[in-house]
């Protein structure tokens, strides 16, 4: 018979341990499928560290896929600590990059100093404000956020689709359903030349400071954590919990629009339907593997995005279908899931008291 | 107005309504078979995928249509009980859970599709279910060609809403699925596992579930697609809040919601030039949070729902 014994606070190195012991689980469980599929899972392993880390321009692509999931697994970590479960990064993503083609096709010239704020603002204010709709569903009425995010992804899609075929498509686009390029003053700049790398990847890291910072150091933070814990505790130790949620939804939305807003200002350069490979769930993964810790966020991004890459040129290498890459994503979400009880609880097998009531 | 009237009244309408319903009834009714025990199933958007393209592929390499039904059922019902096990005596979050086996069944059931048939460009068709003809009952002016020219799923679906009612309301095993939901103690206090109790209903719901997957490939469409479920999934679970966690709501809302789809389409193609396509699109999306607005209010959620238990506690 196993048994639970709840334990108390754990050290860092040890939460950090036990979440890479469930990284690497779910790089050995990816081994089945690789198996099926026909791989050699140690030769594909190869194929995919050299197709994450074995150039510059592999490295750097790694980055540039791990900026948008570093921003939306922020949105995820700092809703999931006050548990207000936003599963609309997605849709959230989408909304930020709308707004900031709205904004950077020339709803107004300028240069650039005023155009990229501007640009930046716009995405992350739209992303917020979307939130900010089924929060105070939440708050207000008691709906379930799970469902009312998750189902405005869809609609949010939809609507940047019907946008992309009507309003905002552009004239020169040879009919696809693409908005405008964006100005080049409103461009984020390149961080290197001839590599996609952009300042994308600075707002980010700047994004997770913030996070940590507010979390750690500020009463707002104080307030999210408690939220977190136990709201109706909270709520009798005098902690305003509506404004919390609504400040928090708030603020997990910007951070997926901001991630919207890479892609296109920095990425892409002009806003498509297909425009994110489902970053926005991928940011859930990078939430609960980084424990919801804003510097965890950084470096879950990094693996995961390691990942993606990886295995996309493995994929290309060897023919084998790069779905793979999401299996092995999942497979790390579950994992790290299971190895949230090692950190909880100390797990006993225990023998003698509970074998008489199994012989009952 | 004369069209709309016209769609209202064309036999076609309803029967599309009834097909529309019926992976919606699978998938609701699996849910609050979960949700009254206690466990939110988040996993429902991708155990449809995994329905959909284990019952296709089963029936694809030769395994007959029931087979296909049996085979997706049984992936179901495999993926349930993974989050059972997570959720249940691991007590994890049925939220992160439910996620993950939603990112992981669609990842491998899109991972097996894509290594099994690497190079096809147009999905393989099966020979799906095919309407059935009923003698006298079809032949019925109108409601023969709504209500019975339908696939067995269809009926399958419909059986399972009564079978549902009858254990959940009139049998022990139904009582202590609801109580288990509403108050896990008590039901541990008079000898019954809340362990397997909850695990049972997770992995039934989940294999019923599967069933509206399945109910996609193999009788609405002949054929597996990439992101063919579309958030069918996350539409169920709104459903059940809006059918109040009661089998014949349940049965009640998702007709409604196959009637509603099957009106946009039609009047789409009547006055589709004006109004882009995708409002009608949004519209299931956006009719699933007005019905969970509407019910929040009064939603008698089972009470014990997201708590996770453990032995011995009170």
């Amino acid at each position: 018979m196993i048994r639970f014994e709840p334990r108390g606070p754990v050290a860092v190195s040890k939460v950090i341990s036990v979440t890479v012991a469930a990284a690497v689980a779910a790089l050995v469980l990816a081994a089945v499928p690789m198996l099926f599929a026909g791989l050699s899972v140690f030769e594909a392993y190869g194929l995919m560290i050299k197709g994450a880390f074995g150039s510059a321009f592999a490295f750097t692509e790694m980055l540039t896929r791990a900026t948008p999931l570093i921003l939306t697994g922020l949105a995820a970590a700092v809703a999931f600590r006050a548990k207000l479960w936003n599963i609309g990064a997605e849709g959230q993503l989408y909304a930020g990059a709308l707004a900031a083609v709205a904004v950077g096709t020339g709803l107004f010239s300028g240069p650039s100093y005023v155009l990229i704020p501007a640009v930046i603002f716009a995405g992350a204010l739209m992303g917020g404000l979307v939130m900010l709709g089924p929060t105070l569903l939440k708050t207000r009425l008691g709906v379930d956020e799970v469902v009312t995010t998750l189902l405005l992804n869809f609609v949010i899609l939809l609507f940047v689709q019907m946008m992309l075929e009507g309003p905002m498509q552009d004239p020169m686009g040879m009919g696809w359903p693409q908005s405008e390029p964006i100005l080049d003053e409103a461009a984020l700049p390149k961080l290197m030349d001839r590599m996609r790398i952009h300042w994308g990847l600075i707002i980010a890291l700047i994004s997770a400071l913030g996070v940590y910072f507010l979390l750690k150091r500020t009463v707002w933070g104080f307030e999210i954590r408690a939220v977190g814990e136990n709201a109706s505790a909270a709520r009798h130790a005098g902690i305003p919990v509506t404004a919390t949620f609504i400040r928090v939804g708030l603020l997990s939305g910007a951070l997926a629009g901001l991630a919207g807003v890479g892609e296109v200002a920095g990425l892409k350069g002009y806003l498509t339907a297909d425009l994110s490979p489902g970053f926005g769930y991928s940011g859930i993964v990078v939430a609960m593997l980084a424990g919801l810790s804003p510097i965890g966020v950084v470096f879950a991004a990094l693996f995961i995005a390691s990942i993606f890459v990886g295995a996309d040129s493995m994929s290309r290498a060897t023919g084998v279908s790069n779905y793979l890459a999401d299996l092995i994503v999942a497979m790390a979400l579950l994992c790290v899931l299971v190895s949230g009880l090692f950190l909880r609880f100390k797990i006993r097998l225990v023998g003698a008291p509970y074998a008489k009531e199994a012989s009952k | 107005m004369i069209e709309i009237l016209e769609i209202l009244v064309s036999e076609n309408f309803w029967a599309a309504s009834l097909r529309i319903a019926t992976p919606l009834i699978f998938g609701v009714i699996g849910a609050l078979i979960c949700e009254r025990a206690g466990v939110l199933n988040l996993g429902i958007e991708g155990i449809f995928t995994a329905g959909a393209m284990a019952g296709w592929m089963a029936v694809w390499l030769g395994a007959g249509l029931w087979g296909g039904v049996l085979v997706a059922a049984l992936a179901g019902g495999l993926f349930g009980l993974l989050h059972a096990i997570l959720t249940v005596p691991l007590g994890l979050s049925q939220h992160v859970s439910g996620i993950g086996v939603t990112l992981f069944a669609t990842s491998l059931s899109y991972f097996i599709y894509r290594t099994a048939l690497p190079d096809v460009s147009s999905p393989p068709r099966i020979e799906a279910f095919q309407p059935l003809d009923i003698p006298i009952l079809s032949d019925l002016p109108f409601i023969g060609p709504a209500l019975f020219q339908q696939t067995s799923l269809t009926f399958l679906a419909l059986i399972l809403v009564l079978a549902t009612g009858y254990v959940l309301y009139r049998t022990p095993l139904g009582l202590a699925i609801q109580a288990v939901g509403d108050n896990p103690s008590a039901v541990e206090s008079q000898g019954l596992s809340v362990y397997g109790l909850r695990m049972g209903a997770v992995v039934v719901g989940s294999s019923i579930m599967a069933l509206g997957g399945a109910f996609l490939t193999m009788s609405a469409f002949d054929a597996f697609f990439f992101g063919m479920v579309n958030g069918r999934g996350w539409i169920c679970i709104a459903l059940t809040v809006f059918a109040s966690w009661r089998p014949g709501k349940a049965l009640i809302g998702a007709l409604l919601f196959g009637a509603f789809d099957a009106f946009q389409v039609r009047l789409q193609t009547e006055v589709g030039s004006f109004i882009p396509g995708q409002i009608f699109l949004m519209m299931p999306y956006i009719l699933s949070i007005i019905a969970l607005i509407v019910v929040a209010r009064k939603a008698d959620y089972p009470r014990a729902l997201l708590v996770p238990y453990f032995r011995g506690q009170r």
